[in-house]
């Protein structure tokens, strides 16, 4: 027997050649010396680990996540994740406080919104940026994002969910901590949308938080936990109900379609296809015809859109590009899809502060020359990035559309 | 004992810089002797670098070679405790599989015990649990107190101690003569590689610890040893997929063990006899691969599905049994000939067979022997005596918060031992790397350029293992023939050097050169023809 046919490696890590391509497109690697670069921290690293644990370098919690390495890689090495599992196999530094703060958005969101107008205040003062600062090490630059004192879901059940019956099309939403705790209007956006368009909208039966600061932040037993319950759901949607799943952040939906089986090891095969992103999900029924679309009239306005690092991953951009640029009276320009560093709560942390504005710097440029009107992105953490590190606004494409659609005829069209 | 101060003048000259000869320069010169010791090529560049790299518990040998196995149980507690910086204590599994006979664990577990190694039944669960990479049909296991060894670092150790005690020491030197007057050897004729000239060298006794190649020295002399070449291929895989040595529990045969080494894993090896004009270019054909391939996945399952880095083999220097010249009563024993006795040529004595393992011991034989020689009184003490680089526990830094110099300090204290503290690391550029695979840094190129013998890259890698990883010289060759060009101030001489050695590396890879490998190996030669148009200058 020829035994050379059959020896073709099984680990991912071996498919690196070298060519290091991948610390070319690190956004961390040349603004923090200390962070070994992908090709180090992972394929390189990992063979140092399996030689002996303790060749573990506390220095790849600097990695970001942003999984642009691995869209770089020409061996298909899936580099983000072999850092990020070795974080979970080998770290010995424990989540600090702040950490489980940050991570657990789901908890502090509803804690929060409860008493939103006093959380908003209080998180703006000076003094108490000062005290989170020094104390909990959140960076004292950073502005946190408001918290409603309506969550989505609340308004959803008493305004919207009665009449969702009616539309014979229907897909399940998966609303996310941002637009549940921080900006309910962008999910109502998005129900008008897909309301229009003669779909009804209806909640998960259970939704956690996608767990992906959880999973940033070390704590993987909870984000296990709760992606169990949010698959356990969506597998309910898709296969009892029919009913796909959509949602409005890139990392949400990256985090559930990849990181669930590559990182917490929780199988979703039968349902990943039937996870979406909303703009993909409603670019598609355009394309195909089954749904039309009537813009109002509008004055021309020059929209920029940023790639989120996740959307890059997912290789969706063009859906949200597109759709935006189906719109009569929008002028869209794609800036150049780089990191914009604060990469959901790596950024507010004060170690990570200088990074952060350090990788981010090259798009603030960008788009300060881009004499847009404003910006606009599918994620939320790079709205809050944006929006500290630029004099612009950011939107999020859906809400363009929301604003763009004569809703009454584009209703007619598709009844 | 001579005192002459001539410069070519000593109390013994030894043949070989491989694990035996560097063993002995260092017995000989603790125990004051003026040594010189003459490499043709480099340290650990023949056998010794061509092994598994096991430190042998004894056990493979307890139910056939009861001497040896407990020659090598004796040994490895000495190496623990002298050589720590070159050895992982990693113990060894004999596993039992359904195909092999069960009944043959007693009589193994009997013979160890008997030869003084700890050998222990487990349960096959337990096997599992220590060892999730072993085949999980194994029927039995026995645990024994294996473990790995580098060969070369154990090689270096014995060399920098033995010229801190006041050896002489030339590589690339070739004895191509031994000086004979009225029946006695009274010095050699070494051809200088590196300048072409030759030069005479003579001290009372000459001791041939050529390995294979001791062979051919003797012959100079006229003298017969009946050796025979048998050669031995391995696979290196490319990362480890076992931490625990595993070995078949049955009678020693091919492709049985699978030795975790640094950053890699081996099975080894293939037996069989070639002939003497093989010896300096061992090829490893693709059924070797294949028996390689076949038997070790045995072993360890996964290794069918890892990516191999490299095949090499090396030739054992069996001798057959002094009385025996037939060849048939082949021993792995230690073999000492005292020429004079044996042949009545005086000044004269080889060291052979034995084993890396074993290596102390033979040096201790011969050094012995020489003491008888010259009238040397002093007793043996390279048992008790630590070697250069496991003398002092090295600290590695443990804080929460790191820095990169101390991930670079993690690797060569893992390499160097007490030594590393010789390597720069204060500043960025000591602390960036030549080595990716490997963590090699500028500091370590530099130190060993600096104090360790380093002719060219392969003498580089073998101290440092620049060119040891997963892209064979692809990213390091290049950076690691910079600093050549300039230690030795020469630019043509580290660009014929680099191609050189991307040659020899290619020469490993080729037998595995298929897959991911294979893909590594194009990128390599466009790099270096597409990029670096090394091509070009090969034809100038």
């Amino acid at each position: 027997m020829n035994m050379q046919q059959y020896n073709i490696s099984d680990n991912n890590f071996e498919q690196c050649i070298k060519c290091t391509v991948c610390t070319v497109y690190c956004p961390v690697v040349p603004v923090n010396p200390n962070y070994p670069g992908p090709k180090q921290a992972g394929p390189d690293g990992e063979r140092l680990r399996l030689k002996r644990g303790e060749f573990f370098d506390e220095a790849l919690k600097y990695c970001l996540n942003c999984k642009r390495c691995e869209v770089a890689c020409p061996s298909n090495v899936r580099i983000g994740d072999i850092i990020q599992l070795a974080r979970i196999r080998y770290s010995k530094s424990k989540p600090s406080l702040r950490d489980m703060m940050l991570a657990n958005t789901d908890i502090v969101g509803s804690i929060s919104s409860t008493f939103a107008p006093v959380v908003n205040t209080a998180v703006a003062l000076k003094p108490v940026k000062s005290v989170m600062d020094g104390i909990l090490k959140i960076d004292k630059h950073r502005t946190f994002p408001k918290y409603a004192s309506q969550t989505f879901e609340s308004w959803f059940k008493k305004s919207a969910q009665p009449q969702q019956d009616s539309f014979k099309n229907h897909v399940s939403f998966f609303h996310g901590c941002y637009i549940n705790y921080n900006y309910p209007q962008l999910g109502k956006d998005l129900v008008k949308v897909m309301n229009a368009i003669g779909y009804g909208v209806h909640l998960l039966e259970n939704e956690k938080c996608c767990g992906v600061a959880l999973i940033s932040n070390g704590l993987i037993k909870q984000a296990k936990k709760q992606a169990k319950i949010n698959v356990a759901a969506i597998r309910k949607s898709v296969k009892e109900e029919n009913r796909p799943v959509i949602a409005a952040s890139s990392t949400c939906t990256f985090t559930m379609r990849d990181e669930y089986p590559h990182l917490l090891e929780i199988e979703n095969d039968d349902i990943r296809d039937s996870i979406e992103l909303a703009t993909r999900f409603i670019y598609r029924l355009i394309e195909s015809g089954k749904v039309k679309i009537k813009y109002r009239d509008a004055a021309k306005t020059r929209i920029a859109y940023h790639t989120p690092c996740h959307m890059e991953k997912l290789g969706w951009g063009f859906y949200s590009i597109d759709m935006l640029r189906n719109i009569p009276h929008v002028d869209l320009v794609v800036l150049d899809s780089q990191c914009c560093g604060i990469s959901g709560t790596y950024g507010f942390k004060k170690e990570n502060y200088k990074t952060s504005q350090g990788i981010g710097s090259s798009l603030f440029k960008q788009i300060e020359n881009s004499a847009a009107d404003f910006i606009a992105t599918d994620c939320e953490t790079c709205k809050w990035q944006i929006e500290m590190s630029t004099p612009y606004k950011v939107k999020h494409p859906i809400s363009i559309l929301a604003e763009s659609i004569d809703f009454e005829a584009t209703r007619d069209l598709n009844k | 004992m001579n005192l002459s101060s001539k410069n070519n003048e000593f109390d013994i000259i030894i043949i070989g810089g491989g694990i035996t000869g560097a063993g002995t320069a260092r017995d000989c010169s603790l125990r004051g002797m003026r040594v010189l010791l003459i490499e043709r090529f480099d340290f650990a560049a023949g056998a010794t670098g061509r092994n598994h790299g096991l430190l042998h518990s004894g056990a493979r040998y307890a139910v056939t070679d009861k001497e040896s196995a407990s020659e090598c149980i004796k040994e490895n507690m000495i190496l623990r405790k002298i050589a720590r910086h070159c050895v992982e204590e990693n113990d060894g599994l004999f596993i039992s599989l359904p195909e092999d006979d069960i009944n043959f664990q007693s009589k193994f577990v009997e013979s160890c015990q008997a030869a003084g190694i700890d050998a222990q039944i487990i349960d096959p669960a337990e096997a599992r649990r220590l060892e999730p990479s072993v085949n999980p049909n194994l029927i039995g296991a026995v645990k024994v107190p294996d473990g790995s060894v580098d060969p070369f670092r154990l090689t270096l150790a014995n060399i920098i101690d033995a010229k801190a005690h006041g050896a002489k020491v030339l590589i690339y030197h070739e004895v191509v003569g031994l000086i004979q007057e009225q029946g006695r050897i009274i010095g050699v004729k070494v051809l200088d590689h590196k300048k072409k000239e030759t030069a005479n060298y003579y001290a009372p006794l000459t001791i041939n610890a050529a390995g294979i190649w001791g062979h051919g020295i003797a012959e100079m002399a006229g003298i017969k040893i009946g050796m025979y070449p048998a050669k031995g291929s391995l696979l290196i895989f490319g990362h480890r997929v076992n931490n625990i040595v595993l070995n078949r529990c049955r009678k020693p045969a091919d492709a049985d063990i699978l030795v975790p080494g640094d950053t890699i894993c081996l099975i080894g090896t293939t037996s069989s006899h070639v002939g003497f004009d093989e010896i300096d270019d061992m090829k490893v054909t693709s059924e070797e691969v294949d028996l390689l391939l076949r038997e070790g996945k045995k072993l360890a399952p996964s290794l069918a599905t890892t990516r191999i880095l490299r095949a090499y083999a090396g030739v054992r220097p069996l001798v057959a049994a002094d009385d025996n010249p037939s060849g048939r009563n082949i021993s792995r024993g230690i073999v000492l000939l005292d020429h004079e006795t044996r042949d009545g040529i005086a000044g004269f004595a080889t060291i052979t067979g034995g084993k890396l393992m074993t290596y102390r011991l033979m040096a201790e034989k011969a050094t012995d022997l020489a003491c008888r020689k010259l009238g040397i009184d002093k007793p043996c003490v390279t048992m008790n005596e630590p070697l250069p680089g496991s003398r002092n526990e090295e600290e590695i830094p443990q804080k929460k918060t790191y820095h990169l110099s101390d991930r670079i300090k993690r690797s060569t204290v893992g390499r160097h031992g007490d030594m590393a503290s010789r390597i720069a690391s204060e500043n960025e550029f000591n602390n960036s790397l030549v080595c990716e695979c490997e963590d090699v840094s500028v500091g370590e190129v530099e130190y060993a350029l600096g104090e360790l013998d380093i002719h060219n890259l392969e003498d580089l890698r073998r101290r440092t293992r620049v060119g040891m990883g997963t892209c064979q010289g692809e990213l390091c060759a290049c950076r690691a023939a910079g600093f050549l060009s300039e230690a030795h101030n020469c630019t043509q001489q580290a660009k014929n050097d680099l191609a050189r050695f991307l040659n020899e590396r290619w020469k490993g890879m080729y037998p595995v050169a298929w897959g991911e490998a294979l893909r590594e190996s194009e990128y390599t030669q466009w790099v270096y023809s597409g990029v670096c148009g090394m091509n070009k200058m090969e034809e100038k």
